[in-house]
């Protein structure tokens, strides 16, 4: 069985980091990864899109239009501008989480998510939660990114169980980080299970 | 098994194949690959990053003088300031294996070309290997050694960005020893004259066609399937081809091309016995479609050859999956499905801006002040600070190649020599082609202030060291080039340097600059938020007028509106305090603990 899983958001948010871990979870498992990534211009506060290709020998490492099974949204515009690699009917997970752009705040235009959320809604199962705020909450906010990785677990998009990622994070992590990442990754896996997040 | 991006299997490679010495210099893709050498090495490896591409080649020729094994990386530009060196090693040749990693860069991503460095080998009569997977990269760069010392040639590997920053799972093997290198030997060989060019020009010429006929032979070409149509292709579209052909379930005969030039010509010839017609799948220029169709009219053999040159694939730019399928489709004959989506309501857009605290706002911020009102034009070069072009800094008038703002200004200069000048240029920069600019704006009298950029870095493509940094790849400290001083030995009359957070002082220092009558610079230095995060932080009192100078004049990605309140977001703030002097009610000052 294949997987395509596609991670959208916007430079720093640790989306390349989340895009190893997703990889060498499912190497873990046996299986032949590829993965591509926006290194360079792209970073800086830009778009930045990982493409996961799991048990895909023969394929390129760009997933196609409307190929991904997975859409994990870091960031609501960026799932948004990125939900057409994902297949139709296929799973997105978005955070919340707005970050405004320099050019938002310049033009004086109110950059508002509902209608992104809509449009999101009409395209895909969506999970959404405030991946940012459950982060802090579990004393890091930059591990929303794990938060983002346990609701993909949680939602059953991703080839390996959320122990699988808990024992992959305990020997990747510095000792002092691991106990919040650990608690993000809980956090979001149990958040999509419908207590905090919402579940469509 | 691990996962190995496309440019760390090529480091791994290159270790495993007993490189003696890296030496190259930054440029997105190519980066990681001298940086995974240095990670990686056994102890007995020289890893250099160079002042530039030129001296990284010639370090390179040098070393292969000895019988070591060399690589020099670079990006497809960089090539552009190494050719002189590289067209004179192909003549001259070279003893211990030299590859020369070139990454391309389709789209352009993270350049100002989407220039083919296949033609570049054509053009310097060098081999050149196209991988099409990192793991077929990792292959390449172990054969890429033997094959230029077989051939006495530099052999050019050539990935382009889809390869250099994929990642695969590769069981990647230790190295099974040192290379061992017997050393230089004095010989006229390695003097390059008028008669020893000629003699070896003659060689080079043979060389080329008995490549190729190795090269029809070589693993990285392949042919599978057995439909009367051909789909040729090379690189990153291959893989494209291969997916969008088991997709249509298109019975073709699907051709990878791994060894673009010298051209394979007989195992051309060969696959297209049987073929009725032929599509070329290849990112960037035309170029084994054009050598299919010069190896087709010299054996005088009529088969229909498709690509770029026909209007069936794009001319420029990155292909993609949907435009090999496309493509494929429509050449098979059949329409392609549409697959009607639905377009996402308006978003932000989101362009790539400097860092909350870089302090090249405060440079470029403190020399727009210090102009305001004064016709004044403003070159920039290549780097994160050719960010400042974007609103609402506006301070990149010029940007051309790395080193070019310093003389572009002198160019402008001479023909309006009536208004002011500044060149802002980045101290890796500097360092790489900046310096001879300064010495031809001395010698020939143009008035411009030279503005370096001096966040002790290289910062753009991921923080490397650089010559006024003081650390090496070998972990050593070496002495810093002192900026200031190489500024006044180049002949700059007026030297100063400022803190571009000391706003009031940068100011003035423009100012200063702008009346010297002659060759003027500032050092605006500050490292690089990167490198070094200070802890502070800024916040917006009750006082705010709610005026938005702040977000119109500096365009920090921390200050935002939200809820109709301006506001700091301190997740991301360093305190720089640049805001600060830009509010007119004093409503922005330190967060105190």
């Amino acid at each position: 069985m294949k997987y395509d899983i596609l991670i959208a958001g916007v430079g720093g948010q640790g989306t390349i980091l989340a895009s190893k871990l997703i990889a060498q979870a499912a190497m873990e498992e046996g299986r032949f990864v590829r993965t591509s990534e926006t290194i360079g211009m792209a970073q800086r506060g830009g778009c930045v899109v990982s493409h996961v290709r799991i048990g895909s020998r023969d394929e390129s490492s760009v997933i196609p239009m409307h190929g991904a099974d997975l859409l994990l949204g870091f960031e609501p515009a960026e799932a948004a501008r990125s939900l057409g690699r994902l297949r139709k009917g296929g799973k997105a997970v978005v955070n919340t989480a707005r970050v405004v752009p320099v050019t938002a705040s310049l033009s004086g235009k109110a950059y508002e998510t509902e209608e992104i959320f809509e449009y999101i809604r009409r395209g895909a199962q969506v999970w959404t939660l405030d991946a940012t705020a459950i982060a802090e909450a579990c004393g890091s906010a930059k591990a929303a990114n794990v938060v983002m990785l346990g609701a993909g677990i949680g939602v059953g998009a991703l080839p390996f169980s959320v122990e699988c990622m808990e024992g992959l994070l305990a020997r990747r992590l510095p000792e002092k980080l691991f106990a919040a990442n650990r608690k993000a990754l809980y956090a979001g896996y149990d958040c999509v299970g419908g207590a905090k997040g919402e579940t469509e | 098994m691990e996962l190995l991006m496309g440019n760390e299997a090529i480091a791994l490679g290159a270790i495993r194949a007993g490189v003696n010495l890296v030496c190259g210099y930054p440029g997105t893709p190519s980066t990681e690959v001298l940086e995974t050498v240095a990670k990686h090495n056994p102890g007995d490896i020289h890893v250099e990053w160079a002042s530039n591409e030129k001296a990284a080649m010639e370090v390179g020729g040098g070393a292969s003088f000895t019988g070591a094994r060399v690589m020099v990386t670079m990006k497809q530009m960089g090539l552009n300031v190494a050719a002189d060196p590289l067209m004179c090693l192909s003549y001259l040749g070279v003893k211990g294996g030299l590859v020369v990693l070139v990454a391309d860069d389709p789209g352009p991503i993270s350049s100002q070309t989407e220039q083919d460095t296949r033609h570049f080998a054509k053009f310097a009569n060098l081999p050149v290997l196209d991988p099409a997977t990192p793991e077929e990269a990792y292959q390449m760069v172990q054969e890429a050694f033997g094959l230029s010392e077989r051939w006495g040639l530099p052999v050019i590997l050539r990935p382009t960005t889809r390869i250099c920053h994929a990642s695969a799972s590769i069981a990647a093997e230790p190295r099974s020893g040192k290379h061992e290198y017997p050393g230089f030997e004095k010989d006229p060989r390695w003097v390059i004259f008028p008669s020893l060019s000629l003699k070896n020009h003659g060689e080079l010429e043979r060389k080329q066609k008995e490549i190729g006929k190795e090269f029809s032979h070589s693993v990285f070409n392949d042919v599978e399937g057995n439909g009367s149509i051909g789909i040729v292709a090379s690189g990153a579209a291959y893989t494209y081809a291969k997916e969008a052909v088991e997709e249509l379930g298109a019975n073709v005969t699907l051709v990878k091309i791994g060894t673009p030039y010298p051209f394979p010509e007989d195992f051309a010839l060969e696959f297209m016995k049987e073929l009725d017609k032929v599509l070329v799948v290849e990112e960037l220029d035309a170029v084994i479609e054009r050598s299919l169709a010069e190896a087709l009219g010299k054996h005088n053999i009529k088969l229909g050859v498709y690509g770029k040159e026909t209007g069936n694939l794009p001319a420029a730019g990155e292909y993609t999956h949907e435009i090999v399928r496309g493509a494929i489709a429509e050449f098979l004959g059949g329409g392609e499905r549409e697959t009607a989506a639905e377009a996402p309501p308006v978003l932000p857009v989101r362009p790539p801006v400097l860092c909350a605290g870089c302090p090249h706002r405060a440079s470029f911020y403190a020399v727009k002040t210090a102009m305001k009102g004064i016709p004044a034009v403003f070159t920039g070069d290549i780097g994160c600070y050719t960010l400042g072009n974007a609103k609402p800094l506006d301070m990149v008038d010029t940007c051309l190649c790395m080193g070019a703002g310093v003389t572009v200004a002198q160019g402008l200069y001479h023909m309006e020599p009536d208004k002011k000048y500044f060149a802002f240029i980045g101290d890796s920069t500097f360092f790489h082609t900046g310096i001879p600019g300064v010495v031809n704006a001395a010698y020939n009298q143009a008035k411009i202030t030279v503005a370096v950029l001096d966040n002790s870095t290289t910062a753009m493509t991921g923080q490397q060291p650089h010559p006024g940094t003081g650390r090496t790849m070998m972990g050593t400290d070496s002495p810093k080039i002192d900026i200031e001083a190489m500024l006044r030995a180049s002949g700059a009359g007026w030297v100063k340097t400022v803190d571009p957070f000391d706003f009031g002082a940068a100011v003035a220092a423009a100012k200063e600059a702008a009346e010297f009558d002659g060759v003027s610079a500032i050092i605006f230095k500050a490292p690089c938020i990167a490198l070094h995060k200070p802890q502070g932080a800024y916040e917006i009192h009750e006082s705010c007028i709610g005026c938005k100078k702040c977000i119109r004049e500096i365009g920090c990605p921390a200050i935002s509106v939200t809820g109709g309140a301006v506001r700091i977001e301190p997740s991301l703030c360093y305190g720089c305090g640049l805001c600060a002097y830009v509010c007119p009610a004093a409503a922005i000052g330190e967060v105190r603990k």
